[in-house]
């Protein structure tokens, strides 16, 4: 394998007493979109901001290509950075804002209205050069950010929450045309964001981090189908965490005990024992059986459009939410039915607190 | 919820506090058009006591003061922008260090100390170490005591302005300087105009420092005016009056625009 293009060694951050970051590293290939997910206050945004140069890194190393560029003032770095905000320059045109990178490089003024132009081509804006940005609407601010971001032609490419100030509908489309502008210049993403939906539809690879620490690192599928601990569990798409009783361990299988009496055997990571666990299963993963595993009651059935979500709950109470097809199916349980519902094989996981 | 306009006596309250403020500077305003001598008695419309402010036997007295104090309010308040630009991005963008409350506080001293007191002290101060009074130790004074009123407005424009934008400079290769010239400086634009303004008139207006401290000879508009009420109000002090009031409205408005302006286009 290649060396990493970004290649975070043991990074801390602290602000006097407080610590941000405790230790992160993580390696970033080349041409990857790689997502820091988390809730806000993880860090994430510190991370970034510390690989952009607008943070000190209170200990550790940030190495691009193999250069530490950790102490490297951010006008040194090869990076460029798309703001939350944008902070487009207000004062200057859009194709001044474009190529305000390409002046400050030395580029000359012909050469460099040419590439912003070609900049401002990409992102389907050349009509409005001319205009100061306070003329465009959000979603064309966005998209001038990122071409300003881009035609100087960095390594690594830095999304802050971009798209968190835009509508549900553009930021849908925008998670499209920036997955696809990063297949087509090759450039290394590193994108920040709290909205799991956007890391799971654009990433190569997810860094979870909760609390300044990285949780787990995985691709998108290895994130939501084996998260490694309750938080991922948690904290990515909606899961049932079960408390559970590991009653024993053999061959990679353990047998569960959930609460309400009933046993089930599941597949057990290296490092799960006997003793309490949590269970984590996708609500999706679980469908209604005849003679299924488990039994529960039904307390609503909850219309989504496409799917359906039965609330039910097991003996003892513990409840188990169920997510099924709107398919035109006549048999739908009425609250206050007994349903038998099957786990899906492999769909249980069981979780290190 | 009622609008202020419904609470009891608001009317009253209203017209009590107009008439305090703005009925003398409305009678100075009015009489400075009298044709008469008297300065209460109205001899019909005339602009006599403008041309006597000009060609009268005081005007060369007056052109002289006029001089100075324009030019030393230019001065004052060029230096004392500066000086509060350089303050305010230290203060607003430093982050935190040793003695920000105590800088603050010093900043603004010259808002809180009673007038007369700094008078007193500076002219104290420029005996003790031997400078004589006149044309620079009034501006050296003015410089002083415009640097809070240039400070605030500038200080408030930078506090608006999301420090992203110098990141984002710094980020696209800029290098500190750059940031500052080509990024900040046109954003607080606004703000030093109008901290440049403020300083300007406040300096202009000046009476009780200046007094202090101008030495022998030495006038300042403010201070040629008190000179001539001494020995009688006559006309042609409220013509001048007159004229100062509709340059300081003329400067604070402009002031005002210029900082409402730029708020607008910083979205």
């Amino acid at each position: 394998m290649n060396a990493p293009t970004v290649d975070i060694r043991n990074a801390v951050k602290r602000y006097g007493t407080v610590t941000a970051l405790h230790g992160v590293s993580l390696s970033i290939a080349d041409n990857e979109f790689f997502t820091l997910l988390g809730p806000s206050g993880c860090g994430k945004t510190t991370l970034l901001r510390m690989i952009a140069g607008f943070e000190d890194v209170t200990e550790g190393e940030i190495l691009l290509f193999g250069k530490d560029i950790a102490r490297l003032e951010p006008n040194h770095r090869p990076v460029n950075t798309v703001f939350q905000h944008y902070a487009l320059f207000p004062h200057m045109s859009v194709i001044d804002n474009v190529a305000f990178g390409l002046k400050m490089k030395g580029m000359a003024l012909a050469e460099r209205r040419a590439r912003a132009g070609k900049m401002l081509e990409m992102v389907h804006l050349s009509a409005f050069a001319d205009r100061l940005p306070a003329q465009l609407s959000g979603g064309q601010q966005q998209r001038v950010a990122l071409a300003r971001a881009l035609a100087p032609d960095p390594k690594v490419l830095l999304l802050d929450e971009p798209l968190s100030a835009l509508d549900l509908k553009l930021r849908q489309a925008m998670r499209v045309e920036l997955k696809q502008l990063q297949e087509e210049t090759g450039i290394t993403f590193i994108f920040v964001t709290h909205d799991q939906e956007e890391a799971l539809t654009m990433s190569d690879r997810i860094a979870v981090m909760s609390a300044g620490h990285v949780q787990q690192v995985g691709s998108p599928r290895d994130i939501y189908e084996a998260p490694v601990n309750r938080f991922v569990a948690d904290f990515i798409g909606e899961t049932n965490l079960v408390p559970v009783t590991v009653e024993a361990v053999a061959d990679g299988r353990a047998t569960v005990l959930l609460p309400g009496g009933h046993r089930m055997s599941c597949a057990a990571d290296a490092g799960i024992g006997p003793g309490a666990h949590h269970l984590s299963v996708r609500p999706e993963r679980m469908n209604l059986g005849t003679t299924g595993d488990l039994e529960a009651v039904v307390e609503r059935v909850v219309y989504l459009g496409t799917d359906l979500q039965l609330h039910t709950h097991l003996d003892g109470g513990q409840p188990l939410h169920v997510r099924l097809q709107n398919s035109a199916r006549a048999d739908l349980p009425a609250p206050g039915a007994r349903v038998a519902l099957q786990i899906e094989e492999g769909a249980a996981r069981l979780l290190v607190d | 919820m009622k609008g202020v306009r419904h609470y009891p006596g608001f009317l009253a309250m209203t017209i009590g506090c107009l008439v305090v403020l703005y009925a003398p500077l409305i009678v100075v305003t009015v009489y400075s058009f009298n044709g008469s001598t008297s300065i209460t008695q109205w001899g019909g419309f005339s602009w006599r006591w403008y041309a006597d402010v000009f060609t009268g036997p005081e005007a060369p007295r007056f052109a002289a003061a006029a001089w100075n104090s324009l030019t030393i309010a230019v001065l004052a308040a060029t230096a004392a922008t500066a000086i509060a630009t350089a303050a305010a991005v230290a203060m607003v963008r430093g982050g935190r260090f040793r003695g920000k409350s105590a800088t603050f506080a010093l900043i603004n001293l010259p808002l809180m100390v009673p007038e007369i007191v700094t008078a007193v002290a500076t002219l104290i101060f420029f005996s003790a170490i031997g400078l004589t009074t006149g044309y620079l130790t009034i501006l050296i004074a003015h410089v002083t005591f415009c640097i809070p009123f240039a400070y605030l407005p500038i200080a408030a424009r930078l506090e608006g302005i999301e420090s992203s934008y110098e990141q984002a400079a710094r980020d696209l290769y800029a290098t500190r300087a750059q940031a500052f010239r080509l990024i900040l400086l046109p954003l607080m634009a606004p703000g030093i105009i109008s901290g440049f303004l403020l300083a300007f008139i406040i300096s202009l207006d000046d009476f009780i420092i200046t007094n202090f401290v101008k030495g022998a000879g030495m006038e300042t508009l403010p201070t040629a005016i008190f000179g001539s009420v001494k020995q009688g109000i006559k006309p042609n002090i409220m013509a001048i009056s007159t004229m100062m009031l509709a340059v300081s409205v003329l400067f604070v408005t402009l002031s005002y625009f210029i900082n409402r302006s730029g708020q607008k286009t910083r979205a």
